[in-house]
């Protein structure tokens, strides 16, 4: 069931409306639009019992998503592990530990699905044939994926840098892929002008408000997840600041509708040292962030100059939270970490976040007894580069029992010889 | 200096649907003056009540974010263009 009708763009500064149509930005104000929902409606028709006879995936909750009348999700995006820790919980003298696994996601393996679910419904209803966006790599895999499947044609614009698995895993699908000589705020700023000048959808330019609403679904089951209640605190990484903000607004609403109770939940912020100006932001108590010239191995939080940077930083004081960040070598070592104690492979940015929630408990800021959620956004499968240092091959040994043994000997001090004796 | 100013298509109902504003400036804060001057109507979108460059207002000269350049203080060539880009979106 959908919801058309009950929801509209709303200026974030000014609050203006300006109906359903396909901008990021406020005319009067300049200031970026959201989605804003007739709650009291949506009360009557939004009931969290109608989720029992449906599918785990992110249409779950189509109720609280800005979908066209009649639309049917095409595909299960969503629908993640929220992983209860043991090890990585012992080791840091956690009682409830979680990791929301978005490293899995349908169908390219990053939270980025979610945003490109919602996206494209808009950029059917708004009749575009063309899709898009600007991308540090996971949102041009996922806008490539689903366009791929739903009969859209796909031009994405990424960073001339970007790693070669990224670049591969949009290749595939069969985008057009425009490299662009500079970093993703180069990138950004030129999809603000084709925006500007081309009648096609660029899912987080003109398609924005749309597309971040699919990001509140890593929040809804989040809270499901939990038994319908909330967690004490939440660790998120932040590139443009969506995310978190976007986790914040789906909480909220699910206290409104009644389908949590209301808590107070601590918002985290993750950011790598080498591009750091949300964090930054927090820990100097701007009013606005400074922007950075990005230089880091996570390139998907790669954004010195974050759309949603101010947002974010409100959301994180205004909740008692902070923002801390962490160095290459530091993501590296946390890459490996919960890969180790947990079996998730993630990408630089789990690394980062992971990185992060190891010093906020450090600092005391995260506490033994709280509940916690750690969100993993994307798979390690996609940036092998950042580690592969760290594992050289061994060396290869011949097919027989003598030779193994000789390599434990080798490897481990272990002598076999003689062992079934 | 002469230098241009590009409008984007938003700001192009208070600009008389120009796109592009010739000007001749020696910063880019001059330059934003100008413009204002001759387009009263787009000055409170340009500036807030501060007086500063609105937050979600973007402003480049040529390829380069002017907040990089020390605000818009920064000197004018001729030839340099001025890029005005609202809300920035992108990123996750």
């Amino acid at each position: 069931m959908t919801t058309n009708g009950l929801y509209e763009l709303r200026c974030r500064e000014c609050g203006k409306t300006w109906g359903n149509v396909p901008r990021s930005f406020c005319e009067d104000c300049f200031s970026p639009l959201e989605v804003a929902y007739d709650y009291d409606s949506l009360k009557k028709i939004a009931r969290r019992e109608n989720l029992a006879s449906r599918d785990f995936n992110m249409w779950r909750y189509s109720e609280l998503l800005p979908l066209p009348e009649d639309f049917v999700g095409p595909n299960a995006v969503g629908g993640t592990p929220l992983v209860a820790s043991r090890k990585l919980a012992a080791k840091w003298g956690l009682k409830n530990l979680y990791f929301k696994n978005d490293a899995v996601c349908f169908p390219s393996l990053s939270f980025k699905d979610r945003v490109v679910a919602t996206a494209l419904s808009a950029a059917r209803r708004f009749h575009f044939t063309t899709v898009g966006c600007s991308s540090t790599g996971n949102l041009a895999n996922a806008v490539a994926a689903q366009a791929a499947q739903q009969g859209f044609d796909a031009c994405v614009f990424i960073p001339a840098d970007l790693e070669s698995a990224k670049i591969l895993n949009t290749a595939v699908y069969g985008a057009r892929i425009v490299r662009i000589n500079g970093n993703y705020d180069h990138v950004n700023r030129l999809c603000a002008q084709i925006a500007d000048r081309f009648q096609w959808g660029l899912v987080n330019v003109n398609l924005r408000p749309y597309y971040s609403e699919g990001s509140k679904t890593h929040g809804y089951e989040i809270a499901e997840q939990l038994g319908w209640t909330l967690p004490d605190n939440v660790v998120v990484p932040m590139a443009g600041g969506s995310l978190i903000t976007k986790i914040a607004k789906a909480f909220r609403e699910l206290v409104t509708l009644g389908w949590v109770e209301a808590k107070p939940v601590k918002f985290f912020g993750a950011q790598a040292t080498g591009c750091s100006p949300i964090s930054d932001g927090v820990k100097r108590n701007l009013s606005r962030f400074e922007p950075q010239k990005p230089n880091t191995i996570a390139r998907s939080l790669a954004i010195g100059n974050p759309a949603d940077g101010p947002f974010a930083i409100k959301q994180i004081r205004d909740s008692g939270g902070w923002a801390e960040d962490v160095s290459d070598p530091e993501i590296v070592d946390a890459i490996k970490l919960l890969a180790e104690t947990e079996g998730i492979f993630t990408e630089t940015a789990g690394g980062v976040t992971a990185g992060v929630t190891q010093k906020l408990i450090a600092q005391n800021r995260i506490k033994p007894d709280e509940t916690t959620v750690v969100c993993i956004t994307g798979n390690g499968l996609k940036t092998t580069d950042a580690i592969a240092a760290e594992f050289p091959a061994s060396e290869a040994i011949a097919p027989r029992l003598e030779a193994f043994e000789a390599y434990l000997d080798a490897q481990l001090g272990v002598t076999v010889a003689g062992a079934k004796a | 200096m002469p230098v241009t100013i590009e409008i984007p298509t938003a700001f192009r109902r208070f600009t008389d649907g120009a796109p592009k504003v010739d000007c001749s400036a020696a910063t880019v804060a001059d330059a934003l003056n100008e413009l204002t001057s001759r387009f009263p109507d787009l000055s409170r979108h340009v500036r807030d009540d501060q007086g500063q460059i609105r937050q979600f207002l973007n402003v480049y000269l040529n390829e380069e974010d002017i907040r990089f350049l020390g605000g818009e203080s920064c000197s004018l060539k001729e030839g340099d263009r001025v890029l005005l880009v609202p809300s920035i979106a992108g990123g996750c």
